[in-house]
């Protein structure tokens, strides 16, 4: 019963940080339909960045996170002024080649610069924040991860509904040429909404670098874990990250302690076909029905 | 005399095709052909005898390289369905040879065949999918089974050796020693030939138009009567059939193998050889796989010139990482700025030629 807690509060918690990470993609792909394979180097060059400015520069933690959002927001906007943008309208297999060849790019460089090795930032979350009821203990790390995930979440679904660039970005995705002939500037559209995702995987991934150290491989096989995520809850849906963050969390950590920990790294794509197969628009994505 | 002789055909000023059948050829002028005899011989004849035993190991590289790329184009740039679990098809390959080779001792002539076969059927499990999934799921899904079965190949100790992988025996065909690097250089490269000779004839039959017909617009090709999935599944397995051919020839050239290099990368580096060579070209995947390889070589050359500069100087200088960089922009310019590839370069190169002085 303690281990499957423990199990259960683990699982919960690498849940959440899959379905954070996930955010980012699902917004790109909602307004832009871009499968973005360089989302876990944009997940790494946020905690490298991070690393940097807050050990390197010993900057104070507020402001080396606020130069840190600035900087992959800045990011966003370039990847996509320069990158996607002469891309609109092109064949599928381009974009996403477009996106792996960015990912390789932006790995050869953090890794020349940064090298392979695990990096650490200096502590600065309070302990006070650990929970320890009896048998289950959970780190100060993962209770913050929860609180920013939620405060992601609610700035989130506020941002989408109630402002002015959240709808536009959202009548972009529902219907491109509605919108465009509504007046909506959709290439800004696309710059925010890369410049967002961008902001939020360097959350997401300064996150997990608190979590589990920084390392570009690690960060950037994030990056492909979050397509299991987000075909679960559906492609363009954030609660459905969320949702499906949360089920692959628990699915690898109760896999992990009772089948064999080998199988923990393999069974997301395993039930990533099975869902392929049976709900390809996954749990809330939007169903488009077609019998071809 | 000129009775019997057919006439000799040369380049038209223009586009006066009159059949179907005229624009279907594959040599539209007798240049084309003599290009293409010149081309193997010297293929056969001349540069086997004078490359270094260096750039013949490279040559069998491209050579094995360039068949996979060239199944992988029939199913991304012909039949429009993107797969991302080529590198791990061609593992397949390898390991289905490498097997059959050195656990049931079945001939090399057998096994490499029987690899691309078995490969077809692996590959068609994975095609099943797009019978519901499109596009970019589809992608997904084959993502999905590029790591599904580097886990098989890792985890399935009994039968491929696991993580240290496995010697493959080495073999002889009609009494030819297979370890020679000269003798392999022929058979890949017949192979190369023949399977190029397969699919650009595959591409002009009835077959070949379907899949362009699927790729261009599925709905429309459904509404003509093309049974899409059964053509997506062919693709999917002719694709892999290829894919494990150049696995099994990859398993002999290498001796041995182990996991590790049928990564998703290697499913990447696929892809790029046909996006840089060019999409629904032929002779793209061949120019692709040339780049790609020569690439590497390259990069890896570079890097080890580098570090040597370096240690003599007294400092480290790592610049590993950065043929991943530069691999990585290799893609994106391609992409940005010659999306149709290498092919296109060529053909725009041969017009200018062919319409000089009044190309403009």
């Amino acid at each position: 019963m303690e281990f499957f807690l423990q199990l259960l509060v683990n699982g919960i918690s690498l849940g959440f940080l899959y379905a954070i990470s996930a955010l980012g993609f699902v917004m790109i792909f909602k307004s832009s339909s871009v499968l973005n394979f360089a989302h876990g180097e944009l997940l790494a060059i946020g905690a490298f960045l991070f690393f940097t400015l807050s050990s390197w520069a010993k900057l104070p933690i507020g402001i080396a996170l606020l130069l840190t959002m600035i900087g992959c927001f800045a990011l966003g906007f370039i990847i996509e002024r320069f990158f996607l943008r002469p891309l609109i309208g092109e064949a599928l297999i381009e974009v996403i080649m477009l996106t792996v060849g960015l990912a390789a790019m932006f790995r050869g460089l953090l890794l020349f610069v940064f090298g392979g090795d695990i990096h650490n930032y200096p502590k600065f979350l309070p302990d006070t924040l650990s929970v320890n009821w009896g048998c289950i203990q959970i780190p100060s790390v993962y209770i913050a991860t929860f609180i920013i995930g939620i405060v992601f979440l609610i700035l989130f679904g506020l941002f989408f509904k109630f402002s002015s660039q959240g709808i536009y970005m959202r009548s972009v995705a529902d219907n491109q040429l509605a919108a465009l002939s509504l007046g909506v500037h959709v290439r800004r559209v696309f710059a925010m909404s890369w410049a967002i995702a961008a902001l939020v995987a360097a959350m997401s991934g300064i996150v997990l670098g608190i979590i589990n150290g920084i390392n570009v491989h690690e960060l950037s096989s994030v990056g492909l874990k979050v397509f299991p995520v987000v075909i679960l809850g559906g492609l363009d849906s954030i609660g459905g990250a969320i949702l499906g963050g949360l089920i692959i969390g628990l699915l690898e950590t109760f896999t992990g302690g009772y089948i064999s920990t080998s199988l923990r790294e393999i069974i997301p794509y395993i039930v990533l076909v099975f869902i392929l197969m049976v709900r390809p628009y996954g749990l809330f994505g939007l169903v488009e029905i077609e019998r071809v | 005399m000129g009775g019997t002789m057919r006439r000799l055909k040369f380049h038209t000023c223009g586009n006066f095709k009159e059949s179907y059948h005229e624009e279907l050829t594959i040599f539209e002028t007798d240049f084309g052909r003599l290009w293409i005899l010149i081309g193997i011989l010297l293929l056969f004849v001349l540069i086997p005898f004078i490359s270094s035993p260096y750039t013949l190991y490279i040559l069998n590289t491209i050579g094995i390289y360039a068949i996979a790329a060239v199944g992988l184009n029939i199913l991304i740039g012909y039949t429009g369905q993107i797969s991302l679990g080529h590198g791990a098809f061609f593992g397949v390959g390898a390991y289905t040879a490498a097997i059959l080779g050195t656990k049931a001792g079945v001939p090399f002539w057998l096994s490499v065949p029987a690899a691309g076969l078995f490969t077809a059927a692996v590959g068609m499990c994975f095609g099943i999918p797009s019978l519901r999934l499109k596009h970019l799921y589809l992608t997904i899904a084959t993502l999905a089974g590029q790591f599904i079965i580097e886990y098989v190949l890792v985890q399935w100790e009994g039968l491929t050796g696991g993580p240290e992988g496995m010697i493959v025996r080495t073999n002889t065909l009609f009494g030819l020693d297979l370890s020679n690097d000269r003798i392999f250089y022929y058979i890949i490269f017949i192979c190369f030939v023949i399977m190029t000779w397969a699919s650009v004839n595959l591409i002009r039959s009835k077959y070949g138009r379907a899949f362009i017909a699927v790729r261009d617009n599925d709905r429309a090709a459904e509404g003509m009567g093309i049974p899409v999935f059964q053509y997506k599944l062919l693709s999917f397995a002719i694709s892999s059939f290829y894919a494990g051919l150049a696995g099994g020839l990859y398993a002999y050239h290498m001796m041995s193998i182990t996991p590790e290099p049928f990564n998703l990368w290697l499913s990447i580096e696929f892809i790029a050889m046909i996006i840089i060579g060019g999409l629904g070209s032929i002779p793209g995947s061949v120019f692709g796989s040339i780049f790609i390889v020569t690439l590497n070589e390259v990069l890896s050359y570079a890097t080890e010139v580098l570090m040597n500069m370096g240690s003599s100087m007294g400092v480290a200088i790592t610049i590993a990482p950065l043929r991943e960089f530069v691999f990585g922009l290799a893609i994106v310019l391609f992409i940005i700025f010659e999306p149709k590839g290498i092919a296109e370069v060529w053909r725009i190169v041969r017009s200018n030629f062919r319409l000089w002085p009044f190309s403009y």
